[in-house]
């Protein structure tokens, strides 16, 4: 079911949220031995919840656009009373105190939050291999990653465990999930979408981003995340827009990346991609190929910069004030917190925490953070100029279809690659939507990257619209086969 | 001592006391009375996924600092993280400025006069900037034998100024007069009250003879700074005249022994990582914003003495002190409006009070209520109702009991009175008296001996007086036999 239909059908009151909870409640006891997309799932929460919303609906009164739509939220966002790992054996134990501004708005919208989905610790990956709880498994085809860091939110979706969930996207964390697990995943403008809430990984870059199987139910879902009328005031980050109207995709200019279609793409992501070009030219788009020389940069400009904000966003995990225990027979503080990083972190945060001390070290700072930093402008400009020209940027969202488990957690700077093509996105700050838009020889979805200028998140979202309209989005089946 | 090039520079940390709640959260930084823990919330305690939001009124309020230091306030500034492990921040990292590596601290150069002696010295101002103070760490027991510490975060995200100064300063004794009138300037601006608990601390940089730098953390009041100088300067003159290099080190004042110390562990070469606060967007100080503070600073200490000597007639020195403490400049202004003599009141304050009030171990802020009852007693002294000695008196219970003496003794002015104590005084005391004729200084027992039967209720003078005639009638009368 879409979200949409959800809302209208308990706004309506002709189901109860119940209902519709409990439904969801057991396709998710049904998908989760199988996939492992959840770390938490609140089952009595989400049912009191869905309880009060009908009783809203009873007296008359509207619970708002997200009226008992389950949605889960990726364990790296607070939600009061629930735990928050972000994947991570350092944060056992820890449950949040208190509500991110999203959460808080999607509970004031009606929607009922289901629990938590897995990630790659802290955010850090691109496949949910380096959850400390295990990894989780593409619903397509469970040998095969959901991609990551948001993959438990991309999974869930695709599986039909929820129809909405929200992930965060630091260098592609919701839509390399959502492009691997063949549902729609949006990268929001920084600074449109609060932050306040989500645990910090790079956060000059990051945001929060939501997945959905629809575009009518991304509009929905972002109409209620975004920042519509003022900034939020917990976040000085934030700006606000009302929502843009979108002109229609006719006589629009779009620029398909070269640089993102050559060596190394699969031969069936760029005859997808291109395929995607063509339902553009269709629609009556105007798509002119474009290239960006330096855009070779752009994973330096990005790893360089988040693993130093990393080093410093996640130095407060020490076991003094909460989470895994502090060590009481260490001989000093070092020591303490030595042992407590040693055992809390995996591999994959160990590695960046050094690579982000060592960049900011002094001696080093100007070698690499501040060149890194330079070039990540570079990037920047080049990609706001061309959004001047074209009023759509396209590529793939990865260049490759889901790896398998395993296959590049041996080799870390594989597992950077598939970021490649999503990285620029979050180094300009600007919209981009993964859409499923095919699949590959051996039947794994590929997603397509729609990317405009800032506070354009509407504009990527109706195109995508306008186009599932047209019929040429293949709505995802496993969904299909569910229904 | 002096033979040695001293150079010192400081580094003064003073909270915006003036602030109701933290510099990044909404929390009440008025934290001393709380409970340990109770003024904390996800932001100052750093939990995950919580963001610092500024508050503006700290911006206004460091601005106002480096107004009055004349220092140059920047066009946009912006936070830094300063990065190192310590259970005192929530984050370990604290947000704070860097002039370097990019970073523009709210204002930048200035500086502040001290007059020494007839000379004015000039000690210049490097930087003026905002940043968030840190958890405090309590020992149960003591520092030595703690088995544990606790940490209390209500003081972590109250917002504090740090002001550098250049290396000017050439004595301890120079640096304690810098703090001190730094934290008048403070005072008057209304932004920090320095009679807190930890309200205001300093870590001095200093060197001889162009060698290392050897910097003294952490330290508390004025008189401390120059007592960890004074200390310091000895030891390294000793390092320096026995042919040693005195190395670049981070020491700690001792309070208790009065000396520094270098750490226990050897602290490893700090690299505070500085990067920029994202969390933070630059933020832009409006030529507007500068203009009103500017135009709207309150009347600072230099020009308060000035006015002290122009409307009250004050010689320089009695201004000087007056304005180095707020309070006392404002206890003085509140005498003169009480209807009491201005010199006086100068007097009174900087000859009697001041001491009395260090003998009792009180401060100016305990002399406030007492304000209607202490211009009473110099009231009756200026109207000469009562004798100096007494006032004194009654100012010392006053001070030391915070209320009035139940009796206020009037003096005894009558002559006849007087004469006849006198007269009772030298029958009791014949051999004293016969020597006062040939040696004045006996004399001076004698008038003790009445102020003792008057309970020192009788003016001295008069006493003299009286005592004269009688020796000059006995004389006289010697002659006429």
């Amino acid at each position: 079911m879409s979200a949409v239909s959800i809302a209208n059908g308990v706004r309506s009151g002709e189901t109860s949220a119940e209902e519709i909870v409990e439904r969801y409640l057991e396709v998710i006891s049904r998908w989760e031995p199988k996939i492992h997309a959840f770390l938490y799932v609140d089952e009595k929460g989400a049912l009191e919840a869905a309880r009060a919303v009908d009783a809203l609906v009873k007296e008359g009164r509207d619970p708002g656009p997200l009226a008992g739509v389950p949605i889960a939220v990726k364990d790296n966002i607070a939600v009061k009373g629930m735990p928050l790992t972000c994947a991570s054996k350092i944060l056992t134990g820890y449950v949040s105190p208190y509500d991110a501004t999203v959460v808080t708005k999607l509970r004031q919208s009606g929607s009922v939050i289901i629990g938590k989905t897995n990630l790659d610790e802290f955010a850090m990956g691109s496949s949910t291999e380096y959850s400390a709880f295990g990894p989780t498994r593409n619903p397509w085809n469970l040998d095969r990653v959901p991609g990551g860091s948001s993959g438990g939110s991309g999974a869930a979706v695709a599986s039909g465990e929820v129809p909405l969930a929200l992930g965060s996207d630091t260098g592609g964390s919701v839509r390399c999930p959502a492009s691997f697990t063949g549902v729609y995943g949006l990268k929001p403008t920084y600074g449109l979408v609060s932050r306040y809430g989500l645990v910090a990984f790079a956060n000059s870059i990051e945001v929060i981003g939501g997945f959905s199987s629809t575009a009518k139910d991304m509009d929905l879902l972002f109409s209620v995340m975004r920042n519509s009328a003022a900034p939020d005031p917990m976040d000085q980050t934030t700006i606000f827009s009302p929502p843009l109207a979108f002109p229609g995709l006719k006589g629009l200019r779009v620029g398909i990346i070269k640089e993102t279609l050559a060596e190394g793409v699969d031969h069936d992501v760029a005859k997808v991609t291109y395929g995607f070009a063509e339902a553009l030219e269709e629609a009556g788009a105007i798509v002119e190929e474009i290239s960006m020389p330096d855009l070779y940069l752009a994973l330096p400009a990005y790893s360089l910069p988040a693993s130093a904000e990393a080093s410093s966003n996640l130095a407060r995990y020490d076991g003094i004030r909460y989470g895994m225990p502090c060590p009481l027979d260490a001989k000093d503080w070092n020591e303490a917190f030595s042992r407590v990083r040693g055992e809390g972190f995996g591999p994959e945060v160990k590695r960046r925490v050094m690579m982000g001390s060592f960049v900011l070290s002094s001696g080093y700072y100007d070698a690499y953070y501040l060149k890194a930093v330079a070039a990540r402008t570079k990037i920047r400009e080049d990609i706001i100029r061309a959004l001047k020209d074209y009023q759509f940027l396209i590529s793939p969202t990865n260049p490759t279809t889901a790896p398998k488990l395993g296959e590049r957690t041996a080799d870390p700077l594989s597992m950077y690659l598939l970021d490649l093509d999503t990285v620029p996105v979050n180094l300009s700050g600007i919209p981009a939507l993964s859409i499923p838009f095919g699949r590959s020889s051996d039947g794994m979805p590929i997603g397509v990257q729609l990317m405009s200028s800032p506070l354009r998140d509407d504009w990527v979202i109706k195109a995508a619209e306008e186009l599932e309209e047209m019929g040429k989005v293949e709505m995802a089946s496993v969904v299909a086969r569910l229904e | 001592m002096s033979e040695h090039r001293i150079m010192i520079g400081l580094e003064v940390h003073a909270q915006l006391t003036s602030l109701k709640s933290k510099l990044f959260c909404s929390c009440s930084a008025d934290y001393r009375q709380l409970p340990p823990n109770s003024s904390v919330c996800p932001v100052c305690l750093g939990l995950p996924g919580s963001l610092p939001r500024l508050n503006r009124r700290a911006l206004e309020e460091v601005l106002k600092i480096a107004l009055a230091l004349h220092s140059q306030p920047a066009s946009e500034t912006v936070f830094y993280r300063k990065h190192y492990f310590y259970p005192d921040m929530a984050k370990n990292f604290q947000i704070s400025q860097y002039d370097r590596g990019g970073g523009v601290t709210i204002a930048k150069g200035g500086w502040l006069d001290l007059q020494t002696g007839q000379l004015t010295k000039r000690v210049r101002i490097r930087r003026v900037q905002l940043e968030e103070d840190v958890a405090k760490i309590v020992y149960p027991s003591s520092l030595l034998s703690s088995e544990y510490v606790l940490v209390d975060y209500n003081r972590a995200g109250v917002a504090l100024c740090e002001m550098v100064t250049e290396p000017d300063i050439s004595s301890p004794k120079e640096a304690r007069q810098f703090i001190e009138k730094y934290a008048s300037i403070l005072e008057h601006l209304g932004v920090t009250d320095t009679s807190l608990e930890g309200s205001l601390r300093v870590d001095a940089n200093i060197s001889i003879d162009g060698g290392e730098r050897v910097e003294l953390k952490n330290i508390n009041s004025p008189k401390d700074v120059e007592k960890a100088l004074n200390y310091e300067v000895q030891r390294q003159v000793m390092i320096v005249e026995r042919g040693g290099k005195v190395g670049m080190e981070t020491r700690h004042w001792d309070e208790l022994n009065r000396i520094t110390v270098a750490p226990r562990f050897k602290e490893e070469e700090e690299d505070y990582r500085y990067f920029p606060e994202a969390d933070l967007p630059p933020i832009r100080i409006e030529a507007s914003l500068v203009e009103s503070l500017s135009a709207s600073l309150p009347e600072l200490p230099d020009q308060r003495a000035e006015r002290f000597v122009e409307k009250y007639g004050l010689t320089s020195y009695q201004a000087g002190v007056l304005v180095s403490q707020k309070r006392l400049a404002d206890y003085f202004e509140e005498m003169v409006r009480s209807g009491l003599e201005a010199s006086d009141s100068a007097d009174w304050l900087m000859n009697e009070i001041l001491g009395d009030l260090s003998d009792f171990k009180k401060e100016l802020k305990d002399l406030e209520p007492l304000i209607n009852d202490l211009v009473k007693i110099i009231g009756m002294y200026e109207k000469q109702e009562i004798t100096g000695k007494i006032a004194k008196r009654q100012l010392k219970q006053l001070i030391a009991t915070g209320r009035l003496p139940d009796e206020v003794p009037t003096p005894m002015r009558d002559e006849n009175t007087l004469a006849a104590l006198v007269a009772e005084v030298i029958r009791e005391h014949p051999e004293v008296y016969e020597k006062s004729k040939r040696d004045p200084k006996a004399m001076n027992y004698l008038v003790g001996q009445v102020m003792r039967k008057t309970k020192a209720r009788a003016d001295p003078k008069v006493i003299v007086e009286i005592l004269k005639k009688a020796l000059n009638k006995d004389s006289n009368n010697r002659l006429n036999n």
